[in-house]
C-alpha cells in the first residue's frame, strides 16, 4: 500500500496535553521549532564570542579578562558552535524537519518518535558543550579543527576537561544527526504524497535531502576521530599523539600520527561545507523563483548539480591540508577535484541569475536576502578558486584571506539564506508576517555590515596577517594601516552583531502583532502553502492528502492571469481556470501555456 | 478569482474520508519504510567501520606498530576468536531459520530459533568480554601499543552494535511471545536478520583485518596510497 493511501486511512492521534504537544512532541513542526530556537540560542552565544574576539583584535587590551587562553577558547567555541550546532542543526533539524513533510505532502516524518529523540540528543549535546564553559580550565582552546597533539596536551586551554566535553558533545550530536537524518531520507524516499515524483520535489527538499545523505556518510569520520582522540586523552593510547616532550617532560605517547586526524577531520569537514551549503542552495532557489515570479531555470540541471556537488565533496578534503605535508601528486589530485566542483556550483549560480533574468522581481525581504546570498556566495566561491590551487594556497594559508573566504562562503552566505528563509516561511509557521520595515533595516545592516567586516580581510590576508593570533603588535610586516583596518572591522562587526537584536525583536513582536498572513501570502506553488490551516495542524492535511499534478515552479504561465499554479492544480482545473478567465486569450498563447506546464515533469 | 486551486485539499466533504483502517497494509508499509531506513543505517555503519579500517591501515605503517598475531602477540592464539565467531555465525543462522519459518507459519520453530539466536548473540558478547578480560590479565591493556588499542576499539564498537541488534531482537521476541500475527512477526524478524547478517559480515572483515600479517597491511596501504 502506498504511503498516501495509507495515511488517509489511519486515524490521527493529536496530542492533547501541553507536555506531549510542545515538550515531548513528536510533531515534525514542533520539533523543527525546538531545533531552530535551540540553534539560534547557541548561535547567539557564538555571536557574542566573536564580538569579544574582535574587540581584542581591533582594540587590543580593551577587555581586561581577554588573555591569550580566553581568546583561543572564544575562537574555538565560536567556530564549532557556528558550523555544527547552529548551521547544521538549523538547516537539517530546523528547516529539514519543518519543510520536508510539508513539501512532499506527508503527515509527518516516517519515525516521529526517533525524530523526537533526535532533538533531545541534540539538546543534550548542546548542554554538554555549554557545560564546558563551566568546567575546570574552561572550554577547549584548540581551534575549531581540534588538531592533535596540541588539543590534548597541557598548555592548551581546556586540555583537561574542555576537550573531553567537546568530543563527547560532538559524539552525541552525531547520534542526534544520524537519527534525524535517517528520518529525513526515509521520509523523502517513502512518504511522498500522490503524484509527488522525485523530480517534482521543490529544490529545497532536494538540497536538504542530499545534504542529509552527506551528513549520514561524513559524520562518522568526525565520530571516529572524536572517539580515537578521547581514547588518546583518557586511556593513554597513541592513535594521534606522537612521541612528544611537553613542558619539558616526555609524554607516555609515541608513534601516533596527527596527520591521520587531519585526514579524518577533513573527510568530515569538507562535506560539512556542503551539508550547510546544499540546503542553502535549495532554499534560495525556491525563494528566488517565488519572489521573481518565474520558474526556476534548468530545474533538472539544478538537481543534478546538487547531486554532483554532493558526490564530489567527498574527494576534495585534502585541499584543507596543502601545508600539512603530503605527496605533491596528492596536492595535484585534490586541486583538480576542487576546481572541478566549481563547475556544478557555477551552474547553479548561472541558473539563479537566469531565473532572475526578466523575472518580475519583487524586492521583498526574503528576496533581498536571496540576492545578497548570490553576491556573497559568488565572492566566497571565487576566492575558493584561489585557495584551491596549491601554489596560491601555500602563501595565503593561515592568513586572514582564508578567514575572509570561509566566512563569506559558509558563514555569511548560508546565514543570509537562513534569514531569507525565516522571513519567507515565518507566515506559514505562525500565521503572521514579520515586519517588513524592520526586516529591511535588518537586511541592509547585515548585508553591508558583513561586507564591511569580511571584504577588508582579503587585503589583510594579502598583507600576510596570520590568522589565529591573539595579538598583532610588534610585527614589522603588519603596517599601522592594517591595525586601523582591524579597528574598522571590529566596529562593523559589533554593529552587525547588535543589529541582530532587530531580528530577534521582530521574531517575537510579530508573533502577536504581525499582520495576519493568510495561508499563502507569497502566492507560492509548493505544497506547504496549500495546507488547509495556517499554521498547519497536527497531521498537516486534514483527511485527504494533497494530490500533486505539476512541479513547484509554474509561475507566470502564459495564457493565465493568475501568475502562479500550485502543485495541486490538475490539468482539468487548469483548463477550467483558463475558461473562467475568459476565452479572450489567443489560441497560440494557450498552446505555449500547455507546453510550459509540462516543464517540470 | 473564480476558482481557487488551493481549495482542492480542503475538499473533505464526504464522511467517507475516514475509511476503515487497514492494519495489514499499514504495517506492511511501515516495515517497508523501516527496511529502507535499516539499509540507510547500514550505509552509515559501513562508513563508520570503513573509516576505522582505513585509519587502522594508515596507522599500521608507522614504525612502532607491533603485530597482534606474532608468536608472543595477544592474538598469537586465535582459538577464542574462532569460538566467538562460531557463536555469531550460529546467531545469524538461527535468525535466518526463524525468518524462514515465520514465512511458513511454523510458530514453534520460530520461537525456538529466535530464542537460540538471541542466546548465541549474547554468547558472542560475553565471549568477547572474557577475551578482553584475559588479554588485560596478560598485560595487553588498551594503551600498550596501537594495534591492541585498535583491537579494543574495533571489537568494542562492534559489540555495541551487536547489543543494539539485541534490542531489535527483543522487540521480535516480544512479538513471538505475544503470539502476534505471523506476517507481523516475519516482518520484524526480517529487519532483525538484515542487520544481524550485516554485522556478521562486518565481524568477519574485522577478524580478518585484526589477525592479518604486517605484510598484508603494507600491501593494502601501498594500494591505497598510504605508504
Amino acid at each position: 500500500m502506498a504511503y498516501a493511501e495509507l495515511a488517509e486511512t489511519e486515524e490521527l492521534h493529536e496530542p492533547k496535553s501541553f507536555i506531549t504537544k510542545y515538550i515531548w512532541s513528536q510533531d515534525h513542526k514542533v520539533i523543527a521549532i525546538q531545533y531552530s530556537l535551540t540553534a539560534i540560542f547557541v548561535g547567539l552565544i557564538a555571536l557574542v564570542l566573536s564580538g569579544l574576539m574582535r574587540m581584542q583584535i581591533g582594540f587590543p587590551g580593551s577587555l581586561e579578562f581577554m588573555d591569550a587562553s580566553t581568546y583561543y577558547q572564544a575562537m574555538t567555541m565560536h567556530g564549532m558552535i557556528m558550523v555544527i550546532y547552529l548551521l547544521t542543526a538549523l538547516f537539517l533539524g530546523g528547516f529539514g524537519n519543518y519543510l520536508i513533510p510539508l513539501m512532499v505532502g506527508a503527515r509527518d516524518m516516517v519515525f516521529p518518535y526517533v525524530n523526537m529523540l533526535s532533538y533531545w540528543f541534540y539538546l543534550v549535546s548542546v548542554i554538554v558543550l555549554i557545560a564546558s564553559f563551566f568546567a575546570p580550565g574552561g572550554p577547549t582552546g584548540a581551534g575549531w579543527t581540534l588538531y592533535p597533539p596540541q588539543a590534548i596536551t597541557q598548555g592548551t586551554p581546556g586540555a583537561d576537561w574542555g576537550i573531553v566535553l567537546m568530543l563527547v558533545s560532538l559524539a552525541i550530536f552525531i547520534v542526534a544527526a544520524t537519527m534525524g537524518g535517517l528520518n529525513y531520507v526515509t521520509t523523502v524516499l517513502q512518504a511522498r504524497t500522490h503524484g509527488m515524483t522525485l523530480f517534482r520535489m521543490p529544490l529545497a527538499v532536494w538540497g536538504i535531502f542530499v545534504a542529509t545523505i552527506l551528513a549520514l556518510l561524513a559524520f562518522p569520520a568526525l565520530f571516529v576521530s572524536a572517539v580515537m582522540m578521547l581514547f588518546d586523552r583518557l586511556l593513554g593510547t597513541s592513535f594521534f599523539i606522537p612521541a612528544i616532550i611537553s613542558l619539558g617532560q616526555p609524554l607516555d605517547h609515541q608513534g601516533g600520527s596527527p596527520i591521520l586526524f587531519q585526514h579524518l577531520f577533513w573527510f568530515f569537514g569538507h562535506p560539512e561545507v556542503y551539508i550547510v551549503a546544499l540546503p542553502a542552495f535549495g532554499l534560495v532557489s525556491d525563494l528566488i523563483s517565488t519572489h521573481a515570479r518565474k520558474n526556476i531555470f534548468g530545474y533538472r540541471m539544478m538537481v543534478w548539480a546538487i547531486i554532483a556537488i554532493g558526490v564530489l565533496s567527498f574527494i576534495v578534503w585534502a585541499h584543507h591540508m596543502y601545508v600539512s605535508g603530503m605527496n605533491p601528486y596528492f596536492g595535484f589530485f585534490f586541486a583538480t577535484t576542487t576546481l572541478i566542483i566549481a563547475v556544478p556550483t557555477a551552474l547553479k549560480v548561472y541558473n539563479w541569475v537566469l531565473t532572475l533574468w526578466r523575472g518580475s522581481i519583487h524586492l521583498t525581504v526574503p528576496m533581498l536576502f536571496a540576492l545578497a546570498f548570490i553576491l556573497t556566495f559568488l565572492v566566497g566561491g571565487l576566492t575558493g578558486l584561489f585557495l584551491g590551487n596549491v601554489i596560491i594556497d601555500v602563501p595565503l594559508s593561515d592568513t586572514y584571506f582564508v578567514v575572509a573566504h570561509f566566512h563569506m562562503v559558509m558563514g555569511v552566505a548560508p546565514i543570509l539564506v537562513v534569514f531569507g528563509s525565516i522571513y519567507h516561511w515565518y507566515p506559514k509557521i505562525t500565521g503572521r508576517m514579520l515586519n517588513e520595515r524592520l526586516g529591511q533595516v535588518h537586511f541592509w545592516i547585515t548585508f553591508l555590515g558583513t561586507y564591511a567586516v569580511y571584504f577588508p580581510m582579503h587585503y589583510l590576508g594579502f598583507l600576510g596577517m596570520p590568522r589565529r593570533y591573539y595579538a598583532y603588535e610588534n610585527f614589522e610586516f603588519i603596517p599601522q594601516s592594517a591595525h586601523d583596518l582591524n579597528a574598522f572591522i571590529t566596529v562593523a562587526a559589533l554593529i552587525v552583531g547588535v543589529s541582530q537584536i532587530l531580528f530577534l525583536f521582530n521574531l517575537f513582536w510579530s508573533l502577536k502583532h504581525g499582520r495576519k498572513s493568510g495561508g499563502n501570502p507569497w502566492h507560492a506553488n509548493s505544497l506547504e502553502w496549500q495546507t488547509p490551516e495556517t499554521p498547519p495542524k497536527h497531521g498537516n492535511w486534514g483527511y485527504k492528502l494533497p494530490v500533486v499534478h505539476r512541479w513547484a515552479y509554474d509561475y507566470s504561465v502564459p495564457g493565465i492571469e493568475q501568475d502562479y499554479l500550485p502543485q495541486t492544480v490538475s490539468e482539468e482545473e487548469l483548463i477550467r481556470l483558463r475558461e473562467s478567465e475568459g476565452g479572450q486569450k489567443s489560441t497560440d498563447q494557450e498552446m505555449t501555456g500547455n507546453a510550459d506546464s509540462e516543464g517540470g515533469e | 478569482m473564480a476558482h481557487s486551486p488551493q481549495m482542492r485539499t480542503l475538499d473533505l466533504g464526504e464522511p467517507g474520508g475516514w475509511s476503515s483502517p487497514d492494519p495489514a497494509g499499514g504495517l506492511l508499509w511501515r516495515f517497508q519504510a523501516t527496511k529502507v531506513a535499516v539499509r540507510i543505517l547500514l550505509a552509515v555503519v559501513t562508513s563508520l567501520f570503513m573509516l576505522f579500517v582505513v585509519t587502522f591501515i594508515g596507522r599500521s605503517q608507522f614504525s612502532d606498530w607491533q603485530s597482534l598475531t606474532g608468536p608472543l602477540g595477544p592474538l598469537g592464539n586465535t582459538s577464542a576468536l574462532w569460538v566467538n565467531t562460531a557463536f555469531l555465525v550460529l546467531a545469524s543462522i538461527s535468525i535466518q531459520v526463524a525468518r524462514m519459518a515465520s514465512r511458513k507459519h511454523l510458530r514453534s520453530t520460530v520461537a525456538a530459533a529466535t530464542v537460540i539466536a538471541g542466546m548465541m548473540a549474547a554468547a558472542f558478547i560475553v565471549g568477547q568480554a572474557i577475551l578482553w578480560g584475559r588479554l588485560a590479565e596478560f598485560g595487553f591493556t588498551v594503551s600498550v601499543n596501537p594495534a591492541i588499542s585498535f583491537f579494543y576499539l574495533l571489537t568494542g564498537l562492534h559489540a555495541i552494535h551487536i547489543a543494539g541488534g539485541l534490542i531489535a531482537w527483543m522487540r521480535s521476541m516480544e512479538r513471538v511471545w505475544q503470539r502476534q500475527a505471523m506476517p507481523v512477526v516475519n516482518a520484524g524478524l526480517e529487519l532483525c536478520a538484515i542487520y544481524w547478517h550485516y554485522l556478521l559480515f562486518v565481524w568477519l572483515v574485522l577478524f580478518a583485518l585484526l589477525t592479518s600479517k604486517p605484510e598484508t597491511y603494507a600491501a593494502i596501504a601501498a594500494l591505497c596510497g598510504l605508504r
